[in-house]
């Protein structure tokens, strides 16, 4: 089948395209990219007005299958990140049992193919079961696809393991991705330690905490000079040290989530639960030192950090929530508003951020759209105002930090392998229409 | 009653000088009827007062039974500990069968901070917060202003130390935000590792030394040392505590002013404070709790007629 995106901006960092162009899409992959292309395609996408980019790259999400069921599953969450723009995910390896061994990311691969509804990746765990006692099965890992390791969620404490894993990685030319805290520094806090956990009576995480493990893992790295990335970046000082360690030559990549450029501490005022994650929401010097490092190339990727936790888990004393926010279905929108709009990156930067760069850190071949590669394509009304609602969210969890909050940028079509995996739709409500079309798709 | 809005009493952060003002104002006149001998006046009669309570305290909850008996309500206490929470009842579940039951305020005690203000965001009844975590004692701030204003004849340009752990401190915010809005000079003083970052922002001087904090102080309220709390790792020994900033005869002595010394209770003879300066002069511990009673009056009204207006 044709599919033939017409009249739309189209911004294709891979190529250093931005101008106005069509799209021709056949058997699953690009096949045109030029000005008026006139082909009998079956389907055409008037995208006048809209910008059309590679589908987004998202490098941190919880699908929580297998063990976490009721929270998301492998289903709903590619349906979200459909919803959200979001063609590709890395699937962070906490789930029950963890990605540590053959046996389980085997489990997660046949998951992955009867249900998955966009391409997920599957970062195994560094250490078995995420424990920091010994390391995982690395080697045979890679051997069944894992695009990267990580005991997200936790830091690897003992500085030997994690030097194991990081020549283990460098040998095997894998990606080492580090959750930075240090779990002495940040104990039992809740939310960012100052002025604001003060007047709430909480208990703070120091950005200390992150930083200064964001401090080894940088220099570990450099030990064995191969690649490392930095989880959800969230604190000023952490970007002083990667920005340092970058000019040093070392090779550290870093991402952060649109929480972490949007919101600060003072959201957790009511306390709301929705705002609480780990790292948690800093201050508002914080925000502005991530907005910069984001224009000025620090930062290097935008992922959601994806995590689904049911109400049970959330509507409850704050002390008691789980940590953690959804995000896929938000985070194109959010970044839209809290970055373009603001003025801080251009769409070109952004597209980088979101799709382009964490493809490349994962060694993938999507986030971009040249002739040949994969018809991966989001589609965005840039100026379309929405407010994000429980209701309108598809994802299992309705835990996102962004209720109630008004978005601009609304994803209009979603294109997966060259099929049209998600359209918005008024009439019908967006859950509807993906549903429909998913549910089609796997029976 | 003109001036009150509010269904709910979940801090003092949350209330305007005029509003305390009012509150202070409703429980000199409730405490008049105390001073009755028949000390119960029908105000809420026919309401039912809940009191749950998830953290154990038998001088809070006494009081607001008695406050609420003494207004003619109905009230039922229960001890929520944790059991019911292991049971799968969340907060929100247990508050709103309690809602479900018709109760029209409930009075909680929580030992997680911000749970009052989670519950009161879910249910119409009125919320009044008996104390939370580390946030806010707003009832104890307020009867703690009530008696300086006994005591002292104003708010307003008088200097009040704070004495204790102030950063798990419930009473020491909900005391400073008070405070400062009417107008008080406040001082908190404790062991540096017991003072909260950015309390400064709060309005208040710090310091580490007890004689700075007694010089020219009008009043002191000293916070009770919870030496059974988790994070009592990092607090000083005990008795290096009574040492460095215990309230004994001879250090208010040697401030020279005749400083009203308060506490919220209960005591820790010899660590907080000499027993001689408990039971001295100075002390008006008692009376704070006499006066907790026409506070709370003075609250549960408030709250049931603004939930009553707005119905």
């Amino acid at each position: 089948m044709k599919l033939l995106i017409k009249n739309g901006r189209v911004i294709d960092p891979a190529n250093n395209i931005d101008e106005t162009l069509d799209i021709l899409v056949e058997d699953s992959r690009i096949a045109g990219i030029e000005k008026n292309i006139k082909n009998g395609a079956q389907k055409v996408i008037d995208a006048a007005n809209k910008i059309v980019l590679p589908g987004l790259v998202d490098m941190h999400v919880h699908l929580r299958e297998p063990g976490r069921e009721d929270k998301e599953t492998v289903f709903s969450g590619t349906l979200a990140a459909l919803k959200g723009g979001v063609t590709s995910v890395l699937a962070m390896p906490n789930t029950q049992p963890a990605i540590d061994s053959t046996e389980n990311i085997r489990l997660l691969k046949n998951i992955i193919k009867d249900t998955a509804q966009a391409q997920v990746y599957i970062a195994g765990s560094i250490t078995k079961n995420r424990k920091g006692e010994e390391l995982a099965d690395i080697q045979n890992l890679i051997k069944d696809g894992a695009a990267a390791f990580t005991d997200d969620g936790a830091s690897v404490e003992n500085e030997e393991l994690l030097l194991n894993a990081l020549k283990l990685a460098k040998a095997n030319k894998s990606l080492i991705i580090c959750h930075c805290e240090d779990k002495t520094l940040s104990g039992k806090g809740v939310m960012n330690l100052g002025f604001t956990s003060t007047r709430l009576g909480l208990r703070g995480i120091s950005g200390e905490s992150e930083h200064k493990r964001v401090e080894r893992d940088v220099a570990l790295a450099q030990k064995i000079d191969c690649p490392i990335h930095i989880a959800h970046i969230s604190c000023k000082e952490s970007v002083e040290i990667i920005a340092a360690a970058k000019k040093k030559g070392i090779k550290v990549t870093c991402d952060t989530a649109p929480h972490y450029f949007s919101l600060d501490e003072e959201e957790l005022l009511g306390y709301d639960a929705n705002m609480k994650m780990n790292p948690p929401l800093r201050t508002k010097e914080d925000v502005s030192a991530i907005r910069r490092a984001l224009k000025d190339g620090t930062i290097d990727a935008i992922a959601s950090d994806h995590a689904p936790h049911t109400i049970n888990e959330k509507e409850i004393e704050f002390d008691r929530a789980e940590f953690g926010v959804i995000g896929l279905e938000t985070e194109l929108a959010a970044s839209v508003t809290g970055l373009v709009d603001a003025g801080i990156l251009n769409w070109m930067e952004l597209v980088k951020k979101i799709s382009f760069n964490p493809a490349k850190i994962l060694g993938t071949n999507k986030g971009s759209l040249s002739v040949g590669a994969d018809a991966d394509i989001t589609v965005v009304a840039p100026d379309v105002e929405w407010a994000v609602t429980k209701n309108g969210l598809v994802s299992k969890s309705k835990n996102s930090c962004f209720l109630g909050k008004k978005l601009k940028g609304r994803v209009e079509y979603t294109i997966y392998g060259g099929n049209i995996v998600y359209q918005f739709s008024c009439s019908q409500g967006p859950s509807a229409r993906i549903g429909g079309a998913a549910a089609k798709e796997i029976s | 009653m003109s001036g009150w809005a509010k269904k709910d009493l979940l801090g003092l952060e949350y209330l305007s000088r005029e509003e305390i003002e009012l509150v202070l104002e409703t429980a000199e006149s409730f405490k008049e009827v105390t001073t009755r001998e028949i000390k119960k006046v029908p105000a809420l009669r026919g309401k039912t007062v809940v009191n749950l309570f998830y953290e154990p305290s038998t001088r809070t909850r006494v009081s607001f039974e008695v406050a609420a008996k003494r207004l003619s309500a109905d009230v039922i206490n229960i001890a929520a500990e944790a059991s019911s929470v292991r049971k799968g009842e969340t907060l929100i579940d247990t508050g709103r069968n309690i809602e479900a039951l018709k109760a029209d305020i409930v009075v909680i005690r929580h030992s997680y901070s911000g749970a009052p203000v989670i519950l009161a965001r879910n249910l119409n009844i009125s919320v009044v917060n008996a104390g939370d975590g580390w946030h806010e004692h707003p009832t104890q701030a307020l009867l703690d202003l009530f008696t300086l204003k006994e005591k002292l004849g104003r708010i307003a340009g008088i200097k009040v130390s704070i004495v204790g752990d102030i950063s798990h401190s419930r009473v020491a915010r909900s005391n400073i935000w008070g405070l400062t809005k009417l107008g008080a000079f406040v001082t908190v003083c404790a062991p540096k590792m017991l003072i909260p970052p950015g309390i400064e922002r709060m309005g208040v001087s710090v310091t580490s030394s007890i004689d700075e904090a007694l010089k020219d102080a009008d009043a002191l309220n000293v916070l009770r040392m919870q030496f059974e709390r988790d994070e009592a790792a990092a607090f000083p020994q005990a008795f290096e505590y009574f040492r460095q900033f215990g309230i004994t005869e001879e250090r208010l002595r040697k401030a020279g002013k005749n400083i009203v010394v308060m506490h919220p209770g209960p005591i820790n003879r010899g660590i907080e404070m000499e027993s001689n300066v408990a039971d001295g002069p100075n002390s008006v511990i008692l009376e704070q709790v006499t006066n907790g009673i026409a506070v709370r009056m003075a609250v549960l009204f408030l709250v049931s007629q603004a939930n009553e207006a707005k119905a």
